[in-house]
């Protein structure tokens, strides 16, 4: 791209000359306060606060959506920015009704921030929203009216994003209000609409109107009971982001501060659902194994689950959400493995259990998650054992975020710790689960692996990368070899990209999908912001994690299948823990 | 000379309000370098005193579609839509329809309840595509990236009529005028363009032989002028409202611009939205605050979204300084030292 060189407030700078002039700002460490604006989505400049001057133009310029040309000379601070940026500051501060006691964005606040920094009152304008609703989709993600700032982020996010279009505006001016499309109402193409809980309305929210359903309190009140043995695990892609939370740099791995943050709030056990991750991977491998194994009879009716293919990955609970509302007729070609936190949170309750002498009915299981589709998961009925959750609480990576914050622990300071044994351990496979494509690679080693004990020939590939289905495009296809047969698989790489695949089942055999662009580490439990560029720094600290550890396939785990052993002796008990079943949604 | 040199020549200018040159819009919408092309002719006549659109659509329809045709034909488009408001389509569609025979033009009925941003440039876009209406994001201009991303020649009425009479060599350097309010001969009238207001008022028999004021070029929008401020020609969409200063008390005119426009707002940028909101607010305060008041309208004309928001202070803020600042404090029914709070707020208006 063409390099221009223009002014901010008497600066020069060079720059190429696609970028915006809010863009070139940031990059060169000139603060423009912005709202509506995210990198996923194409400028909307509603908000009015990136106004800034132009030498030779008569009106004021949103620098969001204005190109940086060559010669020009920006001021981001004159009296009149100033006095226009700062009364469009103060009229969207009384459209959102604060409620920062119990805020877990409250640390982060933009809003907060630009009062202090132009200081500025928050309340020269009554609130104006007070009567307004509050959303709640599931028991997962929640849209506040009353803290609405009407950036339409979230309405980008469910549609543009992820082509779900739950979200629209009902009426106009400062009627206007985002809402859920009428309860399953039919949409455009004749189709029912409902949410998917994926949370990308919360992470591209900027005043935290769109957030989790929090749970936070409850596992502080988890925490202060005697009577209960608290219980942290903690997901593969949580170590990647957390840290910017705490101006840790992107990319950075911090597993050991996120153990000992941990133990600091009070937990008494810590465990790596990384280690789930692996069993996840045995118990899928070896499904898809059966899959590609077995004849299906095109003359029986009768469909059966083990044979159809192509085969679904399922640990992400958004798609399996979305499989189950939009497309229930693949029921059966989602794997029927339980999620990484499922399947820990079970062995937790079973094979810990027995092994610490506890009653599971006296163990509380938080998992912290990247993911607010995960509250939704951890309380599908189908999930229970025995009677008991294998999950009792789900924090996102902001609840944890926010409870160190909240504690007062400097989390960048704490020292390294280490997981509770024997679900600690943890392959290089299971680590690369928070990324697009990370399951399918997993599943890939392992299968092979698998393939080879099973097939007579001699001829056996046994791969460790597969770099086809990793990286950021949309959709990620190759054929690969297991089993003497050409496997083809593809990797979905958000919800958003799903229809061209589903258009040609019949071109794979095994897909994995991921709801949230870039899969877990672009989840919608994720620090604010996630952007093209956090996602690309978080995955390859995930891929770095893979590639320095000695064990990278999951079957090498050796305690995993310590747990796996003991569970096949425990009869229908281990089909409990490894297995879960669907339901058709609408 | 083809049709080109002749708007140039007749310097013909937009008829919607904005006075925009024809021949430059023409020109970028020819030289954009993409085959799909679209012509709209904005029939929506949205603003309110403004009634211009819908006499020439019932008295010389055929000159409209003429003009059109022209259009289609110098920019090569596929396709043209003729964004007519519902009442107009009951009464005049069917003879467009007549007249447009065979030729590749639409009409398109302006969606209930799309309201005056409905008649905006972009917005009509929008409208036509199934999309919220409400006013796009600029640039891209609608002259390279318009209906459906295709460059798109968005004209009023007015002015495909004024091409068509360009085109026959008939154009006489003519424009038509809603004149409404306190006078006993209003209607529309064709005049030429440089005609003063008092020209216009004496000629149509209108003019006042009471206290009055005027309003020009649209009833919501429109720069409100004083008695010695007439020797102007009419700007924006052509129109004169008459008001008796007698009869408006200034409370009673500052509410029904700010109640128009609180219900028109489309609600997408900030200072719209919220700050029309909080503009009534005052409006209703027991002790209105004046110089916020004036902050507000500032704070539209600089960061608005779209040339409808930027327009809310015009009326107010020419209303406060031709007119209201000029009148005996006795007869403004606001409270005592009301006027001259307004007047220091509205120094540099």
């Amino acid at each position: 791209m063409k390099k221009i060189k223009i002014k901010i407030n008497n600066q020069e700078i060079e720059c190429s000359a696609d970028k915006n002039i809010y863009k070139v700002a940031k990059e060169n460490g000139i603060f423009i306060p912005g709202l509506c604006g995210h990198p996923d989505f194409p400028a909307k400049a509603n908000c009015r606060i990136c106004v800034v001057e132009i030498k030779g133009r008569k009106d004021l310029t949103t620098s969001c959506s204005t190109k940086a040309e060559d010669g020009m000379e920006i001021i981001t601070d004159s009296e009149r920015v100033k006095k226009a940026r700062n009364l469009n500051i103060e009229l969207i501060f009384a459209e959102h009704i604060e409620k920062c006691p119990t805020c877990v964005w409250r640390v982060n606040c933009a809003l907060l921030n630009f009062a202090d920094r132009y200081k500025i009152e928050i309340t020269r304008f009554p609130d104006r929203k007070g009567s307004r609703k509050i959303y709640k989709f599931g028991n997962s993600v929640e849209i506040d009216g009353t803290q609405c700032i009407d950036c339409r982020n979230c309405i980008d996010a469910c549609s543009l994003l992820q082509k779900i279009n739950y979200l629209e505006l009902k009426g106009k001016g400062h009627d206007q209000e985002v809402v859920p499309v009428k309860s399953h109402r039919l949409g455009g193409a004749g189709k029912k609409i409902d949410c998917i809980y994926c949370g990308q309305c919360a992470v591209h929210c900027p005043v935290g109107s769109a957030q989790e359903q929090t749970h936070w309190e409850m596992v502080e009140n988890a925490l202060n009971n005697k009577n209960k043995i608290v219980v942290a695990q903690f997901a593969p892609s949580i170590r990647v982001s957390i840290g910017e939370e705490f101006n840790i740099p992107y990319g950075k791995t911090v597993t050991g501060q996120v153990i000992s943050g941990l133990r600091k709030l009070g937990f008494k056990h810590v465990f790596d659902v990384n280690f789930a991750a692996d069993i996840t991977t045995m118990v899928e491998a070896q499904e898809l194994l059966e899959r590609l194994l077995s004849e299906k009879n095109p003359k029986s009716e009768i469909r059966n689950p083990k044979s159809e293919m192509p085969m679904f990955t399922s640990c992400c609970p958004a798609w399996v959400k979305y499989v189950e509302f939009y497309h229930p007729e693949l029921i059966p070609n989602l794997t029927t493995s339980r999620s990484p936190q499922i399947h820990l949170g079970g062995i937790i309750k079973t094979f810990w259990a027995e092994k610490m002498n506890i009653n599971p009915k006296n163990i509380v299981v938080v998992s912290v998650m990247p993911c607010t589709a995960k509250k939704f998961e951890s309380s599908r009925k189908e999930m229970k054992i025995k009677g008991v959750w294998p999950v009792d609480y789900v924090i996102t990576t902001r609840e944890f975020a926010w409870m160190l914050k909240k504690n007062n622990i400097d989390f960048a300071k704490l020292k390294s710790g280490k997981p509770d044994n024997p679900l600690g351990e943890y392959s290089g496979a299971a680590a690369i689960y928070g990324g697009s494509g990370g399951v399918m690679e997993s599943a890939l080693r392992t299968a092979q692996f698998l393939a080879c004990g099973k097939s007579k020939s001699k001829l056996c590939e046994v791969r460790l990368d597969f770099k086809d289905v990793r990286g950021m495009a949309g959709i990620k296809e190759t054929i690969v070899n297991v089993a003497g047969k050409n496997v083809r698989v593809a990797v979905v790489n958000g919800i958003g990209n799903i229809d061209p695949i589903l258009r040609h089942l019949d071109k794979y055999d095994y897909i994995e999908v991921m709801a949230c662009p870039g899969g877990c580490i672009g989840g919608g439990g994720q620090p604010i912001p996630t952007t093209p560029e956090t996602r690309k720094k978080r995955i390859e600290a995930l891929y770095r994690i893979d590639k320095n550890k000695k064990i990278r396939k999951a079957h090498e785990n050796k305690c995993a299948a310590e747990a796996l052993g003991w569970l096949k002796k425990q009869g229908k008990l281990e089909c409990q823990v490894l297995h879960t079943k669907y339901k058709k949604r609408s | 000379m083809n049709i080109f040199n002749k708007i140039k020549k007749a310097k013909l200018v937009g008829r919607g309000g904005a006075c925009f040159s024809v021949a430059v819009k023409w020109e970028m919408v020819k030289k954009a370098a993409v085959d799909k092309k679209y012509v709209v002719c904005n029939s929506a006549e949205g603003e309110p005193g403004v009634k211009k659109d819908g006499y020439i659509l019932e008295h010389f329809p055929e000159r409209v579609v003429d003009g059109m045709k022209i259009a289609i034909d110098f920019l090569g488009a596929e396709k043209a839509y003729i964004y007519i408001n519902k009442d107009y389509y009951k009464k005049y569609g069917k003879k467009l329809i007549s007249l447009i025979g065979g030729a590749p033009i639409e009409l398109f009925v302006k969606p209930i309840d799309s309201g005056y941003i409905g008649g905006e440039e972009s917005s009509i876009l929008n409208a036509i595509e199934g999309k919220k209406v409400e006013p796009r994001l600029r640039p891209p201009f609608p002259t390279t990236n318009g209906l459906f991303g295709c460059p798109t020649l968005v004209n009023n009425v007015e002015t495909f009529h004024n091409v068509s009479l360009v085109a026959s060599d008939e154009y006489e350097n003519r424009r038509f005028y809603t004149i409404s309010g306190d006078c006993l001969h209003d209607g529309v009238y064709s005049f030429p363009d440089s005609w003063t207001i008092q020209k216009i008022l004496k000629e149509t028999r209108n003019y006042p032989n009471f206290p009055f004021f005027v309003q020009i070029g649209g009833d919501a929008s429109g720069e409100v002028l004083a008695v010695s401020q007439l020797k102007s020609q009419v700007s924006g969409a052509g129109s004169i409202a008459v008001y008796s200063i007698i009869k408006h008390k200034p409370t009673d005119l500052i509410k029904k611009w700010l109640d128009f426009f609180i219900n028109e707002s489309c609600g997408q940028c900030v200072p719209c939205r919220e700050g029309v909101y909080r503009l009534v607010e005052i409006t209703r305060s027991a002790d209105p605050d004046w110089q916020l008041f004036g902050d507000l309208l500032d704070n539209l004309s600089e960061t608005a979204f779209c040339g409808l928001g930027c327009a809310v202070p015009v009326p107010l803020k020419s209303y406060i300084k031709n007119v209201l600042a000029k009148m005996p404090e006795n007869s403004i029914n606001l409270p005592n030292g009301s006027k001259k709070i307004i007047c220091e707020c509205f120094k540099s208006a």
